[in-house]
């Protein structure tokens, strides 16, 4: 495992206010993920696992603690340079896929390439690797809707990786998918650390996709048990 | 940087339906406004070109309209033989002078009737009237009982077709050809020999006296010379200048086609307003899906702004299709100085159809602005929680 970690979690809190009430999503989580990882964050439905996946990410702010990564606080950030961060640095992949329904395959897995300084072919040329490392080369020109869980899926994983971000986060990106579907998927993520030297966190709570990462973390009521 | 176009026109169209009640009401909204502006425009067209800018016409001093001038036979012998007035060929002065009478008409298809204008000249009326130009039958013999009809009344009122008869009380008189007057005001006229006129409603006088200068520094002449004759009291302008200011008829129409439109525009600012509304609504998780993979909030605003524009845009271009059959549409409206019916055509012309398009998208774009101020303004991650 190399020296330096990528993710750098430190007495990370959130707490929502929910009418009256504080609620409690992470206390003082403290965690290290390092370069080429596939982490799995385990636990029971409102353990925090989801807040934490996000706030690393940055599309949830901490109230209390640190987030580094690859050295950057990324509470530290206003809105815009959180949004830019994102589109350079992270790849996401969520259990509903969250495709635009009225573009193609090809067309949403350009959409962040949009955001960057490419030209029009060196745009369509990093669709098609990314298209082609999940399998979908031939679906290219479907609308989500003309193709099945698993291919959205894996469109979506196109999508995430098309940027070639260092880090990508999946919010249990098999919890809709059939167990042939899933398979695929998790191979494909799985690929993706060992192969592509990615560092991928997925949330889940299924021991057998917890299966294919190299770490599984637990939390319980915001905190890490295991 | 911007989402794509393709985002938003594939958006309008599989929403088809909502977009289509909006289309079809911001459509509705401009085809509106369009044809109350062509009636404006056919209105302003049909005094703006009427006359000859080399002629002069001449009336009461202190009299607003044709219709309510009274000119004297002194008079026009007075202003026949001064120096300015051109002569024709046969050394005659180029003068007409004229006799304005309303009469009512039934018109078409038991519409009630309308009043028209009877117009009496004199020989040289024709003449200084290069625009008007016989189309059916032939001109009216002086002496005779004998009218000559536009071809627009003779469309509009019964029984003015060539061989037809217009009575004007106990008169009978014989219709015995057509004019055209190329949309001016002529083609809401009747026209007849100024002395027949005179005898038939038994007046003195003449209401006008249409004259030609022999030229520009003539005519300047002319014009101050009359206004400056005490005795003549008479008061002289130029032919296009004096239809120009009866423009004036169509300004009620285009006080109604602003206050209809803006009444209107603010219905349909609302409809567009809901349309997004529901468009943002339904399209909440694609919006922080977006946001999170690295669009700005600005881009989205941009967007659904974007996608509101395109939505009028097209209900702008319904709206000109609506109203584009009513171009060349041939109506009459009540000329408020002379009550007379007065002839016009809509003019749907390609600069009201831009304005209404361009009207449209600002419609759309106003629409859209509180939606997707509202769309941008959620946090990314509610906005990912929503189903």
């Amino acid at each position: 495992m190399a020296a330096e970690p990528i993710v750098q979690v430190r007495e990370l809190s959130k707490i929502y206010r929910q009418g009256d009430l504080d609620v409690v999503a992470l206390n003082g989580v403290s965690i290290d993920i390092f370069p080429r990882e596939f982490v799995a964050l385990m636990g029971p439905s409102g353990s925090g696992k989801s807040t934490l996946l996000h706030i690393v990410a940055g599309i949830d702010r901490a109230t209390r603690g640190t987030v580094l990564v690859q050295g950057i606080d990324v509470a530290g950030l206003n809105e815009s340079q959180l949004a830019e961060w994102r589109n350079q640095n992270v790849g996401f992949v969520f259990q509903t896929f969250n495709l635009i329904p009225v573009l193609t395959a090809r067309e949403n897995v350009e959409l962040p390439l949009l955001l960057t300084r490419l030209n029009g072919s060196e745009r369509r040329r990093q669709v098609e690797t990314a298209l082609q490392l999940v399998g979908l080369a031939d679906r290219m020109h479907h609308r989500p809707d003309q193709l099945s869980g698993g291919q959205q899926q894996r469109v979506a994983i196109a999508r995430a990786l098309v940027t070639d971000p260092a880090l990508v986060v999946a919010d249990e990106p098999t919890g809709n998918l059939d167990a042939k579907s899933a398979a695929d998927v998790l191979s494909i993520l799985q690929a993706l650390s060992r192969d592509s030297g990615k560092t991928v966190i997925m949330v889940t709570h299924d021991p057998k996709a917890a299966a294919y990462g190299t770490r599984s973390l637990h939390l319980e009521k915001g905190e890490i048990v295991a | 940087m911007a989402l794509p176009l393709k985002y938003n026109f594939r958006n309008v169209v599989v929403r088809w339906r909502s977009s289509m009640t909006t289309v079809l009401g911001i459509g509705a909204v401009v085809a509106v406004v369009i044809v109350l502006r062509a009636m404006a425009r056919g209105i302003e067209a049909s005094s703006g070109n009427t006359g000859d800018p080399r002629n002069v016409l001449v009336v009461r001093k202190g009299s607003q309209a044709e219709s309510g001038s009274l000119v004297t036979r002194e008079h026009f012998r007075t202003v026949q033989y001064l120096d300015e007035v051109a002569r024709n060929e046969n050394g005659e002065a180029v003068a007409s002078a004229e006799v304005i009478v309303m009469v009512t008409a039934p018109r078409r298809g038991g519409g009630g009737e309308a009043n028209t204008l009877l117009r009496g000249i004199t020989p040289r009326g024709i003449e200084l009237r290069p625009q008007v130009r016989l189309v059916d039958g032939r001109w009216f013999d002086p002496g005779h009982r004998e009218v000559v009809v536009s071809r627009r009344l003779g469309r509009r009122f019964e029984g003015f077709e060539v061989g037809g008869t217009l009575r004007a009380g106990p008169t009978v008189l014989s219709i015995v050809g057509h004019f055209d007057a190329g949309g001016s005001a002529f083609d809401s006229e009747v026209w007849l020999d100024a002395d027949e006129a005179r005898s038939i409603f038994d007046r003195e006088q003449y209401s006008s006296i249409l004259v030609r200068p022999r030229d520009e520094a003539a005519l300047q002449s002319l014009v101050n010379r009359v206004e400056n004759d005490k005795q003549l009291t008479l008061r002289a302008e130029r032919e296009v200048d004096y239809y120009a200011k009866q423009t004036a008829t169509a300004l009620p129409i285009k006080i109604v086609a602003s206050l209809l439109g803006g009444a209107m525009s603010l219905g349909a600012v609302f409809a567009a307003m809901n349309t997004m509304y529901a468009s943002v609504a339904s399209r909440t998780r694609e919006i922080g899906t977006l946001r999170v993979l690295g669009f700005s909030r600005r881009a989205v605003v941009a967007s659904f702004l974007i996608e509101g524009g395109i939505l009028a845009g097209i209900g702008g271009a319904v709206g000109c299709l609506l109203a584009l059959p009513m171009n060349g549409y041939s109506a009459g409206t009540l000329d408020f100085q002379t009550f007379a019916e007065t002839l016009f055509e809509f003019r749907v012309t390609p600069d009201l159809m831009a304005a209404g398009i361009a009207f449209a998208v600002s419609i759309g774009v106003v629409g859209s602005l509180l939606p997707a101020l509202r769309a941008a303004r959620l946090p990314v991650i509610s906005a990912l929680k929503s189903l």
